[in-house]
């Protein structure tokens, strides 16, 4: 499911570079599958790191109810790392999105448990803070003109402090509603068949069938307008190989004892609209127009601080969605909470190809790198890796990654 | 200025043949230089100058090219720059390495610190880059750091930290695109002074008038090959004429299309423009500018850099320069609000700027990324992009413009500088405005591109479009506007039409000093 990106848009990407200079038909169709490679380098990094705990955990990694955890134990990541891509494109950066999990998670307990709210009232009172808390940041960024990693390093402490103070330590006993969030699902809605779900089979049909459709729509388009299009023997494998991963992800998911975890929809749903935010309107393409120059940005008429301050309102709202999902997950509000999950958004945009000088980046890529740390996470956890040592293997696939990239890039320039 | 008789060869580049994966950049080359002479490299850009350069300066190493090189007599085999510069072979690029905010004399002993056991002699380094100051004829303190100084001061500083390592071939690589005359004029001086010591150069240059003035022979490089070299000095009379032909391989016998303007309505005035500066606010930078222009018509703007060119466009589009801003602006006969860039744009006015790559494109996006950019509304509906629209136009200003590219996937960045110029002028055309403003339409960009950007610019005119175009090339105004304004020191100075147009009477009008007033 979370491979089903929205495709039509290319996001200025630096490999493409070397499809630009092919001087002759040969060196450019040799640079066009360098590009794509490259690209699908990270998917088969992903497919290559859950092969390998597959291995190492007697299969434990793909079994049903894991592969349910890992989306509630990973949404967070994913729910930041949209919006910090978004960030980082444009050419910021926001420390301060684990402390604002935090507070917001700590407001969302006090709500249901102190206000006695409903939950679904409580959530739309957590989701105005965090539109609130990105505007505040905005403000010092975009009219003030303060460096976003002053802003957000003075709104993690500011943020942190709060959520102490409100939270005290801990505020359990949150309404099941509210928790089932991220650990429910979707069971048994249109009965089953067998031990599988049914919903989440169509739901997985579904996907498969709208991944298939925008490639083809995608190519036809691209056809009709006499632009080069992968070699169809490439496509082809391309169409294969992801229906059949999301074919035997589905069914897998299918056995869980949740069925479609609710998170899972949630994370859907932000990965078509911030996919076709990014690729397909003028909003995204002002994000990356100010990211990749900002001075030719705004002499083309494009409002850097209007779109500054809106990038940073987005990131306080994803912010608020990721305090939902993990005091849902925790079932409890803790003042410690979120802890890292700002440099766990980071790394899954920089693993995700996203460039550190801004202006390239996509929604797609740091999903997958979202997902690499979150099969590492759980992967880890699952054979019982000491903790400690988990961060150092972390830190050194962040490492690598962002190396193997710029390694990549600077063999692609010829230097 | 002896060139007779053999001279010693001090530098001797034998087929030189650099392959870069898929592209030849140099086959074959040849270059043999005297002694204590000023050999100019001629060639459009892409033809392989600043790679010959960097074979020679060790850039590329030896190994990654097939040939030899010999200076001096010895042959040369240099793994990089630290080893050609031992040899006495210093190159200076066209964008200058220096830190900005370290002084002179540290920038000139930078890397070859004055220094005793790790512990830097201040007393020596102040002292030393003194001389080298006074030798280049910089009459800055040492202590001053570079940011407080000008370009055309940076360069000599440059080529005091050339002298610093005892130079014996001095290579300069445009070394005078980004100064003005006065500057330009002094450099120039200095390379001749520089020869009188015995010290040998190499001068790569689009300005031939300056070729044509200073160098002792020529060297042109087209295509990678060496075409020929011209001895400067010798029987025939070496033109700027002539070294263009060598390097487009035909004659230019018109540098510029033939364009009868067809004039019509007023489109574009300016009534009082005036402009304070930025940080100072007591600096009038434009002063009570006036000025219009038709449909159909190409103006020109001369003035000497710091007249206030730049600042007087990029003040009108959208008060993108400089503060305390009055004046009117009037597009079709209705006052505009040009308050921002949208409305200007709204407005109907363009602006490309001089620098392409900092205030121009998004070098990291690709083509129809940069030519919707600043019309994207026009291609969207509810903000959603039509992509397949946005490949029809940029398919359509590549056709029309005839940018070199493979396809409009292309990043723009990694275009020549023509075809990077193609791609601002598909982006303010696709404004569909009523009023271009060129800014150094054609720096940094080869002879034959040029006289394609002309053409454009014509073909704008005679579409209607008012266009006002700033140069720092006299001769680009005077072969491409059919009326020139003289601005000098903020001031406009003197409107000449095209048949009166000369180089010398645009000087007098650009060099005219503000009358004292009052006293």
């Amino acid at each position: 499911m979370t491979q089903v990106t929205p495709t039509g848009p290319q996001a200025p990407d630096a490999a493409d570079a070397v499809a630009a200079t092919g001087k002759t038909d040969g060196t450019q169709a040799a640079a066009a599958k360098k590009t794509n490679l490259r690209e699908y380098g990270i998917v088969g990094a992903l497919i290559a790191i859950v092969v390998l705990f597959q291995l190492l955990t007697g299969g434990k990694l793909l079994m049903p109810d894991n592969v349910a955890s890992l989306f509630q134990q990973n949404a967070y990541v994913m729910i930041l790392a949209i919006g910090m891509v978004m960030v980082i494109i444009a050419g910021h950066i926001d420390l301060s999105v684990g402390s604002i999990v935090a507070f917001i998670g700590g407001v969302l307990a006090i709500a249901m448990m102190n206000w006695h709210l409903p939950w679904i009232v409580a959530v739309l009172v957590g989701v105005a803070l965090g539109l609130v808390i990105g505007a505040w940041q905005g403000f010092w960024v975009a009219y003030v003109g303060v460096p976003a990693f002053i802003v957000t390093l003075a709104g993690m402490l500011i943020f942190r402090g709060l959520a102490i103070l409100i939270v005290g330590e801990t505020i359990a006993g949150l309404p099941e509603g509210f928790v089932g969030i991220s650990n429910a699902g979707l069971l048994g809605t249109l009965g089953f068949a067998g031990a599988a779900d049914v919903l989440t089979l169509v739901i997985g049909i579904a996907g498969i069938a709208a991944f298939v459709f925008s490639q083809l729509r995608t190519r036809a388009t691209m056809r009709s307008h006499n632009l080069k299009v992968e070699p169809g023997s490439m496509f082809l494998t391309k169409l294969v190989g992801v229906s059949l991963l999301l074919a035997v992800f589905t069914w897998i998911l299918s056995q869980s004892a949740i069925g479609t975890p609710y998170v899972l929809i949630l994370v859907a749903v932000l990965i078509f609209a911030y996919g076709f935010l990014m690729g397909r309107t003028v909003f995204g393409r002002h994000v990356y127009a100010i990211g990749g120059n900002v001075h030719a940005a705004v002499l083309s008429g494009v409002n850097v601080k209007t779109m500054n301050f809106r990038i940073f309102i987005n990131m306080g709202l994803l912010a608020s969605l990721a305090a939902v999902v993990t005091t849902s997950r925790a079932g409890a509000a803790l003042a410690a909470a979120g802890n890292n999950y700002e440099l766990d958004a980071i790394a899954a945009c920089f693993i995700g190809g996203t460039a550190v000088t801004g202006g390239v980046g996509k929604v797609s890529g740091v999903i997958v790198g979202a997902l690499i740390m979150g099969v590492l996470n759980m992967g880890l956890s699952i054979i019982g890796t000491n903790p400690a040592l988990q961060n150092v293997i972390k830190g050194l696939v962040l490492l690598i990654a962002v190396a193997f990239d710029l390694i990549n890039k600077r063999r692609a320039a010829g230097a | 200025m002896s060139a007779t008789g053999e001279q010693q060869i001090i530098l001797e580049m034998r087929d030189i043949t650099k392959t870069f994966p898929g592209v030849k950049a140099l086959s074959g080359v040849t270059l043999k230089v005297r002694k204590g002479e000023v050999h100019a490299i001629c060639g459009e850009n892409g033809a392989g100058k600043s790679t010959l350069m960097k074979v020679l300066s060790g850039v590329h190493p030896h190994g990654t090219y097939d040939g030899d090189i010999f200076f001096e007599g010895h042959p040369c085999h240099y793994k990089s720059i630290r080893d050609s510069e031992h040899d006495g072979i210093v190159i200076i690029h066209q964008e200058l390495a220096l830190s900005p905010y370290l002084s002179i004399a540290e920038n000139i002993f930078l890397g070859n610190e004055q220094a005793t056991r790790g512990v830097i002699n201040w007393y020596k380094t102040n002292a030393e880059a003194s001389k080298l100051l006074t030798r280049v004829g910089l009459s800055e303190l040492p202590d001053t750091k570079i940011v407080n100084i000008g370009v055309g001061k940076q360069q000599l500083v440059e080529i005091a930290k050339a002298l610093s390592k005892d130079v014996k071939l001095l290579i300069l690589d445009e070394p005078t695109a980004a100064l003005n005359d006065e500057d330009s004029a002094h450099l120039l001086g200095l390379i001749r002074s520089l020869r009188a010591e015995g010290i040998t150069c190499i001068i790569i240059s689009h300005k031939l008038n300056e070729i044509a003035a200073i160098a002792d022979s020529t060297t042109i490089i087209r295509d990678g090959m060496t075409i020929e070299t011209l001895d400067m000095h010798g029987a025939e009379k070496i033109t700027e004429e002539r070294i263009i032909r060598g390097m487009v391989g035909r004659s230019l016998d018109n540098r510029f299309p033939d364009h009868s303007p067809t004039v019509g309505d007023e489109v574009f005035r300016l009534v009082d423009w005036t402009v304070y500066h930025p940080q100072d606010p007591s600096r009038v930078v434009v002063d009570k500018a006036n000025l219009t222009v038709r449909r159909g018509e190409i103006v020109g703007i001369a003035g000497l850099m710091g007249a206030g060119r730049t600042e007087l466009a990029m003040s009108v589009f959208g008060r993108s320069w400089g503060t305390k801003i009055s004046g009117q602006v009037f597009v079709k006969g209705q006052q505009v609000d040009t308050s921002s860039v949208t409305n200007a744009i709204k407005a109907g006015l363009a602006y490309a700027s001089e620098d392409r790559k900092r205030f121009g494109l998004n070098l990291i996006d690709d083509i129809k990324h940069n030519n919707t950019s600043a019309a994207l509304g026009k291609i969207s509906s509810r903000g959603v992009v039509d992509q397949a629209e946005e490949y029809r136009i940029a398919e359509e200003y590549r056709r029309k413009l005839n940018t070199k590219t493979p396809t409009v996937d292309a990043v723009v960045g990694k275009l020549s500088g023509g075809n990077q110029q193609k791609v601002v002028l598909s982006k303010w055309m696709f404004t569909d405005p009523d009023v271009l403003i060129l800014d150094e339409p054609t720096r940094g960009i080869d002879v034959g591109a040029k006289y394609e950007i002309y053409t454009h610019i014509n073909a704008l005119a005679d579409a209607g479009k008012g266009v006002l175009v700033i140069s720092s090339e006299l001769p680009e105004l005077i072969g491409l506007c059919d009326r020139i304004y003289a601005l000098s020191q903020g001031r406009i100075t003197g409107e000449v039409p095209r048949a009166e147009a000369t180089q010398e009477h645009l000087m007098h009008f650009m060099t005219k000093e503000k009358e004292v007033a009052g006293r």
